[in-house]
């Protein structure tokens, strides 16, 4: 009985991620509309664009290989099943063991590799252009992120991501300067690798700044909302990445009861709100950088991530 | 069971005679690969068996050498990891030669050295005195040189044969220096006497210092690393595999013998430059391969890569085991033996998919294929699996050792001297670049070869290769991937070796339910291969059933869009120079990377020129000022030849002089 609700609580936990991904994609862009002082489509919007591209048919390049046709299905899934092992407004789920934080950043890395490789397939220019640039920036996103997570672990002394949640929900942790490092170079990873501004613009077409649009140009139909969806989905696992490892106040822990699920879930909803509230204004008050001063600003990232392992090493309180 | 392993090796050094004796027929190819092949499947089996009933020490002691000494032969459980990792790459490697060898042209260049390598490899492992050691691994040495020299009617061979053959000879004797030290004054040669014997740790830091250069060099640790990127790429593509897949391992295998067995307790300072090496070896090996142009040598350069990995985490169980941490040892040992098996699959299987579209194209050069997933689907599926095994990615193996290895790191507040606390999360750091780029440079060796529109006419007109090399293959990837969903069977299987070596194991982890990993204990860390494989089939085969079942299956095959101007040249596609070009630009100055452009002046229809290049600044900076006075020394030594026969006497006269002065004063 007990598996089955933990179970259920788990398949809850994947299908909201799921169901809520899109929605921020649109609250964001609603946002960033209102804030140019333009009207901007609903929140609802991407709902509807996916809708609309899973109706249609797809245009395939004529030498597009069984690669091509497999790869949004694996990007999809693997930041699927990552972004079902962040908690989110519960922890302790049923396969929360699965993988660590490092394992979910490697996930992440999956996905990438695949939508890189999509990216070389159809044999454009473009294609390669995106790809190139995109393994560039993650070669310098990952370690960032891998940094960052080493301050979190020692901090909380786990990598597994419920018991970090537990730990820095217990009020244990207090102010700390790694901690903070920590979040500004996780910010900067999660911008770069959700292709936001500064490091890339997700509305821009026919570009040469471009690179997450330029590698997946030749994909349309399905394809093309599978791929949607597992931005937005990517979007949202780092929302509540960033929610659940530095704001975990109101988190539901392992055997709450209903009411704390529910209310977990609403303070979930007020997280992913304020997130998405915060990247539009971020987003509309900052200019793109050119793609070779991307390096820099993930450098930032890395130092960051570096002082704050090592200042834990200075002193475990710090 | 040292018996059964001496004899293995035995009939392989005997199969060399009998290739000998056999050239000129025409099945002695195949017949020759499949006893090696049979032969390796046993010393594979030998080395499962013993680990897997955990095996009593076995030795053997023949009397041929020194008449003093003897040969003395031993199996234990870390020679029989080796063992199984030289059996199972051997094997392969074996079987794909089947096929492979057919397409060579002078197959009497690589047949009587082949199984003689292998064998030469198999004594290195169970050699248990200096003698036999160092006998075994010059074998190996001028064997392996002798391969690399197959093609030897190529410039550049000949170049990569000499080289090859100035930094073994080099390693080899750094070994010697390090073996006379362990023996010391009194000769004790046989590893157990050396066992025994008292040592103080500045002797012990020079031994290890010794061992670091003798066997670096063999595994390619930076800065010794120049010659493999020339010779490993320059053998016939299965010799090349072994190379890579196993002789660098033969030579960790030494490292390990010496750090962690022969030489007793080590100060803790000795781990740091092993540290720093592996790591710094890491990411500039990995960042050469994000450059060069020439498919084996990326493979090559990434194989540097893996065994910086290695000797970084052989660095931390060193630092661990001075600081008499055990169990933290047992960790970092077990990801970097983890990682030398991984890495044995991985690397020979990408080698045997560079050999197959070398055969099925002719070119090793990147910018002249693409397209072969078409032409060679299987091998493109192999290779698939290679290059997500070797990123790094879960669910595959490569990852498996590499989040150990991070596990590890993360107990480094542990340690209890403050410059170590600092070390290890910066090389923490730099592995973890290593690893994010090496994601990266198998995106562009996978893209460039496989996929995007065939670059030359011989990538437009590839076949499929041979079953044999399909065969290999096949079982190489069929290993990365149950390595990489219950590597816990792997983990227990090493025990017994960590064991020896550390004086603790990890966890036992066949009890752990869907085959988890969980290194020190649950509420750490775990990772489960096994379900994260399941979650992404059974999600993303839901998806795709859904998807077609519910919303729309229909799909028009059309030109490609490419933003409106699609260009029908396959030139205009990203190909290895481009796609390296983000990064070559980011790492510029640790590339030495240079760009020029020519611009013809206005009105002149010349074409424009841009070039790009990079160099290895360990060759231009070390190794070519070395050479230089190297040659002005000995030109200037040339002299000492035309002297009159006075002259030389007198020479004689005051070497002698000299000698006496020098000892009397010692005394």
């Amino acid at each position: 009985m007990e598996l089955i609700a933990n179970l259920t609580l788990q398949g809850v936990q994947m299908l909201v991620v799921l169901a809520l991904a899109p929605g921020l994609t649109g609250l964001v862009r609603k946002i960033k509309a209102r804030l140019m002082r333009r009207r901007g489509a609903p929140v609802w919007q991407p709902y509807r664009d996916l809708a609309r591209l899973l109706k249609k048919e797809v245009v395939l390049a004529e030498n597009a290989s069984w690669l091509f046709r497999v790869s949004p299905y694996m990007v999809f899934a693997a930041t699927w099943v990552a972004a079902a092992l962040v908690p989110t407004f519960a922890i302790g789920l049923q396969f929360s063991w699965t993988a660590d934080l490092i394992a979910l950043v490697a996930l992440l890395g999956s996905a990438r590799f695949f939508l890189a490789l999509a990216g070389m397939d159809v044999g454009t220019s473009f294609g390669g252009l995106g790809a190139s640039r995109e393994m560039m920036i993650g070669a310098l996103a990952e370690p960032a992120m891998l940094l960052m997570v080493f301050t979190v672990a020692l901090v909380a002394g786990s990598t597994q991501l419920s018991n970090v949640v537990a730990f820095t929900a217990s009020g244990e942790v207090g102010i700390r300067i790694s901690m903070g490092m920590a979040l500004i170079a996780l910010i900067i990873v999660a911008l770069a690798e959700n292709a936001r501004i500064p490091v890339d613009n997700p509305a821009t077409h026919l570009e040469l700044t471009m690179v997450h649009e330029a590698m997946v140009l030749e994909y349309s139909g399905r394809h093309l909302a599978m791929i949607e969806l597992a931005a937005a989905l990517k979007l949202l696992l780092y929302m509540a990445l960033i929610g659940c490892v530095f704001v975990p106040w109101g988190i539901a822990p392992a055997s709450a009861g209903f009411f704390g699920l529910v209310s977990g879930f609403l303070l979930f909803l007020v997280k992913l709100a304020a997130g998405g509230a915060m990247l539009a204004v971020f987003e509309t008050a900052i200019a793109k950088m050119r793609v070779f001063r991307v390096p820099d600003f993930l450098g930032v990232a890395l130092m960051l991530g570096l002082l704050g392992t090592l200042l834990l090493f200075v002193s475990r309180s710090l | 069971m040292i018996e059964i392993a001496v004899a293995i090796a035995a009939c392989l050094l005997a199969l060399s005679l009998a290739a000998t004796a056999m050239r000129g027929f025409a099945l002695a190819p195949a017949a020759l690969y499949a006893g090696s092949a049979l032969l390796c499947l046993g010393l594979a089996v030998l080395g499962g068996v013993f680990l897997a009933t955990q095996a009593e020490t076995s030795s053997l002691s023949i009397p041929v050498g020194l008449p003093w000494l003897g040969a003395h032969l031993r199996l234990d459980a870390l020679s029989a990891v080796f063992v199984l990792l030289l059996g199972t790459g051997g094997g392969a490697a074996s079987l794909y030669a089947i096929g492979y060898g057919r397409h060579e042209h002078e197959p009497h260049r690589t047949l009587p050295f082949y199984p003689g390598f292998l064998g030469a490899m198999t004594l290195v492992l169970l050699a248990d005195d200096a003698f036999t050691f160092l006998v075994s691994w010059e074998v190996m040495s001028l064997l392996s040189w002798a391969l690399v020299l197959t093609h030897h009617r190529e410039e550049e061979t000949r170049g990569a044969g000499y080289l090859y053959l100035v930094m073994a000879g080099f390693g080899t004797m750094m070994l010697l220096l390090a073996f006379g030290l362990l023996a010391g004054a009194e000769g004790g040669y046989d590893f157990a006497a050396m066992r025994a014997a008292d040592r103080s740790p500045g002797l012990a830091a020079l031994v290890l210092a010794l061992m670091m250069v003798g066997a670096g060099s063999k595994a390619g640790l930076m800065p010794l690393h120049v010659w493999l990127p020339v010779a490993h790429p320059a053998a016939p593509s299965h010799v090349s595999a072994l190379m890579s897949g196993v002789m660098t391992k033969v030579a960790l295998y030494g490292f390990v013998r010496v750090a962690f067995d022969l030489v007793g307790a080590v100060p803790w300072w000795m781990s740091v430059p092993v540290i720093v090496l592996g790591a710094v070896t890491a990411v500039m090996g990995i960042l050469f391969a994000n450059t060069g142009g020439d498919g084996k040598r990326v493979l090559a350069y990434s194989t540097i890569e893996n065994i910086g990995v290695i000797f970084a985490a052989f660095g931390l169980a060193l630092a661990f085991k001075a600081n008499d941490m055990q169990a933290l040892a047992a960790l970092a040992l077990t990801a970097g033996l983890i990682h030398a098996l991984n890495h044995m699959a991985f690397k020979s299987l990408l080698f045997m998919v560079a050999g197959a579209v070398l055969n099925a194209t002719g070119h090793r050069d990147l910018d002249r294929l693409g397209g072969l997933i078409h032409r060679m689907p299987k091998t493109a599926v192999l290779a698939l699996i290679g290059v997500t095994a070797i990123a790094a990615l879960p669910p595959l193996n490569g990852f498996v050792s590499e989040w150990l290895l991070f596990q590890a790191v993360l107990q480094s507040p542990n340690l209890a001297q403050p410059g170590l606390q600092f070390l290890v999360p910066a090389a923490g750091g730099l592995l973890a670049l290593a690893a994010a780029l090496a994601a990266a440079c198998f995106v562009r060796f996978y893209g460039v070869i496989f996929l995007g529109r065939a670059r030359s006419d011989a990538a437009r007109d590839a076949g499929e290769t041979d079953r044999w090399s399909l065969a290999a293959m096949g079982g190489l990837a069929a290993l990365c991937v149950l390595a990489g969903i219950v590597p816990g069977v792997l983990i227990d299987l090493v025990a017994p070796a960590v064991m020896q070596l550390a004086e603790a194991r990890m966890p036992a982890q066949e009890a752990n339910s869907w085959f988890t990993l969980i290194p020190v204990a649950e509420v750490h860390s775990s990772y489960s291969g096994f379900l994260v494989m399941v979650f992404i089939a059974i999600s993303g085969g839901a998806t795709a059933w859904l998807v077609h079942r519910l919303a729309s299956k229909r799909l028009r095959r059309s030109a490609a869009w490419d933003c409106g101007f699609p260009n029908a040249d396959p030139v205009t596609q990203y190909g290895a120079g481009s796609f390296a070009q983000p990064i070559r630009r980011v790492m510029g100055p640790l590339l030495a990377a240079r760009e020029t452009v020519v611009m013809p002046p206005p009105g002149d229809s010349a074409p424009a020129r841009h070039e790009a290049s990079t160099e290895d600044l360990a060759w231009s900076r070390l190794y070519l000022p070395l050479i230089a006075a190297v040659v002005a020394a000995t030109t200037r030594m040339n002299a000492l030849q035309f002297l009159t026969i006075r002259r030389y006497l007198s020479l004689v006269f005051a070497s002698l002089i000299l000698l006496l002065t020098g000892l009397t004063i010692w005394n």
